[in-house]
């Protein structure tokens, strides 16, 4: 269970609320309102004022590392420090076998890991990031447009995993504009006004 | 070997040669003639001034003035390193690391010189402590204005990627390792090159006027060969400091990258 207590982020009022595990959230409103930076708050990224409790315990009563093991942002345009997708993902033997189950569940094979990234889609490397995050299993997922780049199919695969993680227990916050994924996937909408002032949430029949 | 003392006249004489550059600019209309002028000029008075307090100090030979002479020196130098970033660290603490890696790593440099290699008599002697340290610190400067350029540069634009790192759960030394080293790197590879080109491609200034000054060029090559060393010395010292210092300036406590911190360009 991820609670946040008094969010104070840019000229938002501040946020208070709750998702249980197996739980999805939206955040929704036009670019520029501030779901990105709710999203990278939680994984403790910006110093931003007020509470993170997973579990019970506070962000800060662990260390940053440690926290954002558990609570995972994936950016709506992934970044890359290697030149292939390989050298950015966990190198250990032991997860290896995980690694491609990921990867086949979101379409794509292994080899393409040992391509350049230069020379991948943008939808490729969405994908390939999406799979990063969800290799060591955070608790909470905090996904910025994780469909942002992706053509039908692969949105369908994509969601398919994420509601995998949903019953696996995890609890998922998703920044996104695709109104009708977010239909199908979220238990509850936090909607954040074009202005950035008056955020309005709404309870919703689990799908 | 004798030494020929230069008189007002033939540096009056020297300074001829700079109606040369007068030339060129006006011809190609350059606009650079009162630039020119104005640095000339400059020059001139402060190697003027320098020399004089040189002097000064050599004969009075008091630590307390070498001292102070070596404090405004490391204060020059803490001005460069400001005026020389295109986006830099802002607040005391930046300003405390462009100026105490130079600062601490010539200073260290110059007291091994002073004690264990040379051991003059004093050892604080400023004939040989005040050089050495302009040296030393000059060279550490160049080295720490490189790292802390390609620290500040290198996280902005690779930003992406740092904090997908930190993102994964990576610390902050993880995460900025990459572009870590590349700053060392950077900062290290003038005095690297300079260390293979010396004697080949160029004599260096400090052995060219050793030998005008009528010294076996024997001894100025061994003296040559000694501040090259310090010089790699101190460079690495400062470089490694300023690396490391300017991780933790781009980051803070909770391993967050703080790019708010960076002047604005």
């Amino acid at each position: 269970m991820l609670r946040v207590e008094h969010l104070r982020i840019g000229a938002l009022p501040p946020l208070s609320f709750a998702v249980a595990d197996g739980e999805c959230l939206a955040i929704e409103g036009p670019s520029g309102s501030g779901k990105t930076r709710i999203l990278r708050a939680i994984a403790d990224l910006d110093p931003v004022e007020g509470q993170l409790f997973l579990d019970g315990t506070e962000r800060r009563e662990m260390p940053a590392t440690e926290w954002r093991r558990l609570a995972r942002y994936a950016a709506a345009e992934p970044g890359w420090w290697a030149d292939t997708p390989r050298g950015t993902l966990p190198a250990a033997a032991a997860v290896q076998p995980r690694i491609v189950r990921l990867l086949a569940a979101v379409g794509l094979d292994e080899d393409v890991l040992d391509r350049p990234v230069s020379l991948l889609s943008t939808g490729e490397r969405q994908r390939i990031a999406l799979v990063r995050a969800l290799v060591d299993e955070p608790r909470v997922l905090l996904l910025d447009e994780p469909t942002g780049a992706l053509d039908i199919g692969s949105t369908a695969l994509v969601e398919e995993l994420i509601r995998f993680q949903l019953l696996a227990g995890r609890s998922v916050l998703i920044a996104s504009h695709d109104t009708a994924l977010i239909g199908r996937l979220a238990h509850a909408r936090l909607q954040l006004a074009p202005s950035a002032r008056t955020p309005k949430t709404a309870r919703m029949p689990p799908p | 070997m004798s030494y020929v003392e230069l008189s007002f006249w033939d540096l009056a004489l020297a300074a001829l040669l700079l109606i040369a550059n007068g030339v060129v600019s006006v011809w190609f209309r350059l606009g650079l003639e009162r630039t020119l002028a104005v640095s000339a000029l400059r020059m001139v008075i402060q190697l003027s001034i320098v020399a004089l307090a040189l002097k000064f100090i050599f004969t009075l030979d008091a630590p307390i003035w070498t001292i102070l002479f070596g404090l405004f020196m490391t204060a020059a130098a803490a001005f460069e390193v400001v005026s020389r970033q295109e986006r830099r660290i802002m607040g005391p603490l930046a300003l405390a690391l462009g100026a105490g890696a130079p600062f601490f790593a010539g200073l260290l440099a110059t007291m091994f010189a002073a004690i264990a290699v040379i051991g003059p008599e004093p050892w604080y002697a400023p004939r040989y402590v005040l050089p050495i340290f302009g040296m030393m610190l000059g060279n550490a400067l160049s080295g720490t204005t490189l790292v802390l350029d390609a620290m500040t540069s290198g996280v902005v634009r690779e930003r992406p990627a740092i904090e997908a790192r930190l993102a994964l759960g990576a610390g902050r030394y993880e995460a900025l390792d990459a572009i870590l080293r590349r700053a060392l790197t950077t900062g290290l590879m003038p005095i690297l090159t300079a260390m293979a080109a010396t004697g080949v491609v160029s004599l260096p200034g400090m052995m060219t006027g050793q030998i005008l000054a009528g010294i076996d060029p024997v001894s100025a090559a061994k003296y040559q060969v000694m501040i090259m060393f310090l010089i790699a010395g101190s460079t690495g010292i400062a470089v490694v400091g300023a690396g490391l210092g300017s991780v933790l300036l781009l980051t803070d406590e909770r391993h967050r990258l703080r790019l708010d911190r960076l002047a604005k360009a």
